[in-house]
């Protein structure tokens, strides 16, 4: 017989991986596969008409189901955005870059991208912006196939044009 | 205390795997299902809780996006249970309590499908002890059965007649997933899954959503000809070491059965969270329920199981036998963790006036 060990046990390892299929749903999958083919589909809640993008097939303020499908513009305004200064691993874009909300012209929530083809410090709310698609046989139904936003040229929007839906 | 009932039940049809709805999707019918039947304009309810469970949805706060099929602008009050519906019913029993409001919407659901249950299931165990070993659910609950029927003079035809009963009683149920006109003998002529349990001992792999309406006193019986009361509602936990319990046994839920007051009055119908075959032998000793009772009418988890909203619906199932009249007393169970180590019983009855 060996003594016992009198040492005390402090820390165990007990690795844990689980795996999951999700489910985008069918709202959600509704604009994933709109946006493989260069369109952007959101849905407008029938009581508040409220357009949702990307739709998650119900109106969170109703909470009813939202099934009007409604074709947005791929042009819209930035209502916020913030400098990301800090590279980390597998970054897509090099620092300094912008990440924006974009409220796309007809919709009533904004979708967060990258604000790119313009000095970062020359961003600013209320700016037009535009989407750059990656070309169409590279496209897929992802939001990856909006390369980035763009600045149109076009002048600021005015802040009450977005200051409800920021 | 204040009276409380159950005054309407909606559910999905139960089906794995659902490859186009999202939980949220998934949900937000039978949650408006319920309320509409309820008549109660879904504004002027008073609270709001859900149960559900991250490790299954396969997210972090995975219930906050189910508030999306709440509407939840202005604020409502509300709550969650990372638990089966069921206890998410009992906080709302707790909550109307309180008496300032008389309305409460109580909700579950659960897409089990997108992840493997035999894998998420094991992490209910102990984190030091047990889980390390990756027990899977049904080798756990064929740990109980056999230990079942080496005491206490059951076989497996006892688990097979369960199963038979289940599977036709299902028949009526257009929500069950699972149904059947099958003979003792074909059922025990299957072979095993884990040794004495075979696959239709173990319920099968479910989404669904489920959801509740309950209302107080004077509300409640303006707006449902025959509200479900809740006579009594209490939940109690065995050990967490599987060890330290006899499996042949669940002296909590014999506990939350005397508690609740299950055996005050006949019993007309259970509806017992009994996933596994033999875990309703347990329940219903440990219950106090006789040859009187009808057993799941609906099917129960033998023919459905969309964890997180089993359990809700077994009083959802239980309290309909009283708003259709079937029946004037009823016990509902709900379960959680490895061989029914939680316990939750809720007696309904229908009331004269």
């Amino acid at each position: 017989m060996t003594e016992p060990r009198t040492e005390p046990v402090r820390k165990i390892r007990t690795p844990i991986r689980l795996d999951y299929t999700m489910t985008a749903g069918e709202a959600q999958s509704l604009f994933l596969r709109q946006i493989a083919n260069g369109k952007i589909f959101g849905q407008r809640c029938p009581e508040c008409e409220k357009v949702y993008v990307p739709p998650r097939g119900s109106c969170p303020t109703c909470g009813i189901a939202t099934r009007d499908e409604v074709e947005l513009a791929d042009q819209g305004t930035v209502t916020t955005f913030c400098i990301v200064n800090i590279p980390f691993a597998g970054a897509a874009v090099e620092v300094p870059y912008v990440c924006a909300s974009v409220l796309l012209d007809g919709a009533d929530i904004t979708l967060f991208h990258l604000v790119q083809e313009v000095p970062v410090d020359e961003v600013r709310m209320g700016m037009r912006v535009e989407a750059v698609w990656v070309p169409p046989e590279e496209r897929g139904p992802t939001l990856q196939s909006i390369k980035h936003f763009r600045p149109t040229g076009e002048p600021d929007a005015p802040y009450d044009a977005y200051k409800d839906r920021m | 205390m204040q009276d409380v009932a159950v005054v309407s039940f909606a559910q999905s049809t139960s089906f794995a795997p659902d490859p186009l709805r999202n939980e949220v999707e998934l949900l937000l019918p039978v949650m408006n299902e319920a309320v509409e039947r309820s008549g109660i304009p879904k504004k002027e309810i008073g609270f709001t809780v859900s149960g559900s469970c991250d490790y299954l949805a396969g997210a972090p706060f995975s219930f906050v996006s189910a508030l999306d099929a709440v509407g939840a602008w202005p604020p409502i009050i509300e709550s969650h249970v990372e638990m089966d519906g069921a206890w998410a019913l009992y906080e709302a029993w707790v909550r109307l309590q309180v008496s300032d409001i008389d309305s409460a919407l109580v909700y579950a659901f659960g897409k089990s499908s997108i992840g493997d249950t035999n894998e998420i299931l094991t992490l209910q165990h102990d984190p030091y002890y047990v889980a390390p070993l990756w027990p899977d659910p049904v080798s756990i609950a064929a740990l109980q059965a056999r230990a079942l029927l080496e005491s206490d003079g059951y076989s497996e035809s006892d688990l097979a007649n369960i199963v038979a009963r289940s599977h036709k009683s299902a028949m009526s149920n257009s929500s069950a997933q699972r149904t059947s006109e099958t003979s003792v003998e074909q059922l025990l002529s299957a072979p095993y899954t884990v040794s004495p349990l075979r696959e239709h001992d173990c319920p099968p792999v479910s989404d669904g959503a489920a959801a509740v309406v309950l209302a107080t006193g004077d509300l409640a019986r303006r707006i449902s000809e025959r509200p479900a009361w809740i006579a009594g509602i209490d939940h109690r936990i065995d050990s967490h070491s599987l060890g330290a319990r006899d499996l042949t046994s669940s002296p909590s839920a014999a506990l939350a059965a005397r508690n609740a007051g299950a055996n005050q009055g006949p019993v007309d119908v259970a509806e017992l969270h009994a996933q596994f075959s033999h875990e309703e032998l347990i329940l219903r000793r440990a219950i106090g329920l006789d040859n009187g009772t009808a057993f799941n009418p609906s099917g129960g988890p033998l023919c459905a199981n969309p964890i997180m909203a089993t359990g809700l619906i077994r009083i959802g199932e239980a309290a309909s036998r009283i708003m259709d009249g079937s029946a004037s007393r009823a016990v509902a169970h709900a379960s959680s963790g490895p061989c029914l180590q939680q316990n939750l019983v809720c007696v309904l009855e229908a009331r004269d006036g």
